[in-house]
């Protein structure tokens, strides 16, 4: 049930884009959608198709990209992809790391009428 | 026509989140939002945590669930304040529904609230609640290979609470293993082993809260 209440949210965010644009329809959704989002791409395309029914949205198509998971060293700088979750840097082995992308759900752009 | 738009979906959860934790610092309450999946022991570790710190402090439980209202007369049986969200469904709290709890409980009255999240190990760690602290409680039967499968909660959490440990001998649960794999996620977590019902550990992890507690109010 997840993905509901996030649809609502990505739903909310177009129609206000598409409203300020004064579009008579919504062609096509940008999605970004990191590698460990709790998200899914099935249930997301599930909920879009009834929560959009009777919007200017109604109908558009859902396009995710993937980004992968990417963190950054605090120490030395070094930016790694991350395998397992081991946020151990793979250059100085410090352990002060962060997460930079991979975990993002966003709405990139939308393309409208 | 294409439109950059660049907004991401929880933004709007972190807003209001934000907007909890002013309000709580504002006042000088301190807020931990407590996560596990269900029957791991949320609602034994807040009774252990009232137990060990109501006397001192002034306390509230804001309880989640789908449906029902079991444990939030568990709390209110200890006579501290307790608020039900039932989520009517949905599988974690949200921002909207604490800063609902948190008006409804007058925060200029309080020094500590307590969240029980719903019980899930996946959506409550996309959703902050502007909480000071997040706790994620991980059971012994659960076993210790959790962390390989819902990798962004134990890499959120702050603290990891390991109840129910005097099951250890009846089970293959590695400790050694787990704390391995869950520091090399989130080396800032600080991890406790512990059991509500022998109490052993316990009195180490209320020593700890407190402290974390003080110290916020002291700003």
């Amino acid at each position: 049930m997840h993905e509901l209440s996030v649809v609502e949210s990505m739903v909310g965010i177009v129609l206000k884009h598409a409203e300020r644009n004064r579009a008579r329809a919504v062609k096509k959704i940008n999605l970004v959608l990191g590698e460990v989002s709790t998200v899914m791409e099935e249930p997301v395309r599930f909920y879009f198709e009834i929560i959009s029914k009777g919007t200017i949205a109604e109908g558009a198509e859902l396009f995710f990209k993937r980004t992968p998971l990417i963190g950054e060293c605090g120490s030395c700088g070094e930016r790694f992809k991350i395998v397992d979750y081991d946020l151990t840097c793979p250059k100085c082995n410090s352990d002060d790391c962060s997460i930079i992308s991979g975990r993002e759900f966003r709405v990139e752009s939308i393309e409208i009428d | 026509m294409e439109v950059e738009v660049l907004e991401g979906i929880f933004d709007a959860n972190e807003i209001i989140a934000a907007e909890n934790r002013r309000l709580l610092d504002e006042h000088g309450v301190f807020m931990m939002n407590i996560m596990s999946s269900p029957g791991a022991g949320k609602t034994s570790v807040i009774l252990a945590i009232l137990e060990g710190i109501s006397k001192e402090y002034s306390c509230a439980v804001i309880e989640g669930d789908i449906a029902g209202k079991v444990d939030s007369e568990r709390i209110a049986e200890t006579g501290v304040p307790a608020i039900q969200i039932n989520t009517g469904g949905s599988c974690h709290l949200e921002a909207k529904q604490v800063n609902t709890a948190l008006k409804r409980l007058k925060v200029d009255d309080l020094d500590v609230v307590i969240v029980e999240n719903v019980g899930n190990l996946v959506c409550p760690a996309e959703f902050k609640l502007g909480e000071d602290l997040k706790v994620m409680i991980l059971s012994v039967a659960e076993g210790h290979d959790k962390p390989h499968k819902y990798p962004l909660m134990f890499s959120e959490s702050d603290i990891l609470l390991v109840n129910k440990i005097d099951m250890i001998p009846l089970t293959d649960f590695d400790m050694a293993k787990l704390k391995e794999t869950v520091t090399r996620m989130n080396p800032r977590v600080k991890i406790f082993e512990i059991s509500c019902r022998t109490k052993e550990g316990v009195g180490e992890w209320i020593a700890f809260l407190k402290n974390v507690i003080a110290e916020k109010r002291k700003k």
